[in-house]
């Protein structure tokens, strides 16, 4: 069944939608990830306008996100204090982002800078996780348990601007939180993604916060910011496609359900491998793109004189 | 226009061109709404020749339809190999290039009508997009033009089909349009031309109207009007369908 996106004005399968979304969020539900990274890039594979993909991603992320930051609240494993610090500079991050991204739009470079940002960060991500997976494996096989090392207390604990954070249990310096949360939002604004494969190793290593309150205390910061992302991208672009985000999102979750139960019956250490090799794939195929001499060297957009 | 065809009928002295005839046209449809389902349209051109006098004889009439849609400045990039990847650099603005552009003919484009003719009514789809303002420092601005053509082929936005108006003892002439799923709304342009020996004899234009309806028009609409309630609601909508679509797992699975 064709439906024809009002915002994105291309005609799609619905159900080819549904089953991308589902796919996805299989995948997320699997390996307990938001997907983003994985989704726009397919939008764009599918055709969709990429500024409508990463400002319709947004969108697609707060919902996604909502039932499992409702889920930590319950729990109780959200650090609000932190997460407001994250939020913060979130915030601050993402209205720069989105200037960041209207300025390179002007000039005719926001695909560029996109794909370049996915490739480096997918890239990296991918590669990190890989080694690291591919290590714990080996190390599994052998029956020795690495030993868990202890946290750095290094130029994080040094700077100004202390505040307790009990929760987490941390006394620490409010600029590394907000700095990691500015970041974040940057990436939110341009990449059309959560940010929670940057933000959670960063708020492991870079600020020692506690494995348990991590995953909440993300979530919080990814709603607010992809909420104000997508206003953004709506007020200045109009490149929010709801009926495109609806579609995602119905996939999405029944495909997170599935993949929860999936998750829960493989090894852990083997499911990372598969997650570190699929973000290795997307990134191969946007690196080639960028490095292979594409068929057509023309391209079209709306003409200025905005 | 019709004072430019006055003086070119003046001006040929072709007995051909001293005999009035006239387009009489029916469309299948004048308005294609673009539903929520909508997967392109098919749209019938049928008409006849009225005359006054017998037929004239001489070369035969034939007939060219051209429907266009709304035009708008396109801004052509160009990709160039810049350490190691592939970026766009130059650019060229296309003042005018229609967002949908159809020819029909009774017989080949360049058979039935003259380049001069070509050039007065911009019939061809090199002649239908404009590009009077292409940068001068940059080489090969028609190649810029050239791939506004290419591109919106591929789409199948742009196409010529030469041969498909069928034509009736030179009076009675039907063809069909085909319209993609990607079209943008607003005024398209039907032309009908009819022709003798590469001279335009008669013309006819009218109007068909493309429009969003519905759902479609609403979003739009809203969209554009009020985007701050559009991004709340598009906020809501989702969150309220993730939410549904996860409770009603949840319950289904217990």
């Amino acid at each position: 069944m064709q439906i024809y996106l009002p915002i994105a004005e291309v005609s799609v399968n619905a159900f080819l939608l549904l089953g991308l979304g589902g796919m996805v969020g299989i995948l997320s539900g699997m390996f307990g990830v938001g997907g983003g990274f994985l989704m726009t890039p397919l939008l764009f594979f599918i055709g969709i306008p990429p500024a409508v993909a990463v400002a319709t991603e947004a969108n697609q992320i707060v919902a996604s996100s909502f039932s499992g930051v409702l889920a930590h609240f319950r729990r109780k494993t959200v650090d609000l204090r932190m997460g407001t610090v994250l939020l913060m500079g979130g915030l601050t991050g993402a209205a720069l982002g989105v200037v960041i991204f209207n300025y390179l739009k002007s000039l005719g470079q926001v695909d560029l800078l996109v794909t370049l940002c996915y490739v480096v960060f997918l890239g990296v991500v991918g590669g990190l996780m890989f080694i690291e997976s591919l290590n714990a494996l080996r190390k599994s096989k052998k029956g020795v348990s690495a030993p868990p090392k202890r946290r750095q207390r290094g130029w994080v604990h040094a700077m100004p601007f202390k505040m307790r954070f009990r929760t987490s249990g941390l006394y620490i310096s409010v600029i590394p939180p907000a700095l990691v949360g500015l970041f974040v939002g940057v990436l939110s604004a341009i990449m059309g993604v959560g940010g929670g494969f940057i933000m959670v190793p960063a708020m492991i290593y870079l600020l020692g916060m506690p494995t348990k309150v991590v995953v909440g205390t993300s979530l919080f910061q990814i709603i607010f910011v992809t909420a104000f992302t997508t206003m953004l991208h709506a007020t200045t672009n109009f490149t929010v496609d709801v009926v495109l985000a609806v579609l995602l999102l119905v996939g999405g979750v029944i495909g997170a359900q599935i993949g929860t139960v999936i998750g829960a019956r493989m090894p852990a250490e083997q499911l990372r491998v598969l997650l570190a090799a699929l973000v290795l794939v997307v990134c191969g195929k946007l690196a080639l793109d960028l490095l292979l001499e594409p068929s057509e060297l023309y391209s079209l957009g709306t003409g200025g004189g905005h | 226009m019709l004072k430019r065809l006055l003086v070119a009928l003046a001006l040929c002295a072709s007995p051909a061109l001293a005999v009035d005839e006239e387009v009489v046209l029916g469309l299948s449809q004048d308005r294609v709404a673009i539903t929520a389902n909508f997967d392109g349209s098919e749209i019938l051109v049928f008409g006849a020749v009225k005359r006054e006098a017998p037929i004239p004889s001489g070369p035969p009439l034939e007939v060219i339809v051209a429907v266009s849609g709304p035009s708008s400045p396109v801004t052509v990039r160009r990709k160039e190999r810049k350490l190691g990847i592939w970026v766009n650099t130059d650019s060229v603005l296309v003042d005018e290039a229609p967002s949908f552009y159809a020819v029909a003919t009774s017989a080949p484009l360049n058979e039935i009508l003259s380049d001069t003719e070509d050039l007065r009514y911009s019939v061809s789809i090199e002649r239908a997009i404009r590009s009077v303002g292409a940068a001068m420092n940059i080489r090969g601005a028609q190649e810029f033009a050239d791939a506004v053509i290419r591109i919106r082929e591929h789409e199948s936005l742009y196409s010529i089909r030469e041969d498909t108006v069928a034509v009736d003892e030179q009076t009675l002439f039907r063809t069909s349009i085909e319209m993609p799923a990607d079209l943008t709304e607003g005024d398209y342009v039907a032309r009908i031309f009819l022709t003798r020996g590469g001279q335009v004899v008669s013309q006819f234009e009218t109007t068909i109207d493309v429009r969003k309806v519905g759902l479609e028009r609403f979003l739009y609409n809203m969209s554009r009007q009020q985007p701050v309630w559009y991004g709340l609601m598009s906020l809501v909508i989702a969150i309220a369908a993730g939410w549904g679509a996860s409770t009603a797992f949840r319950l289904l699975r217990e």
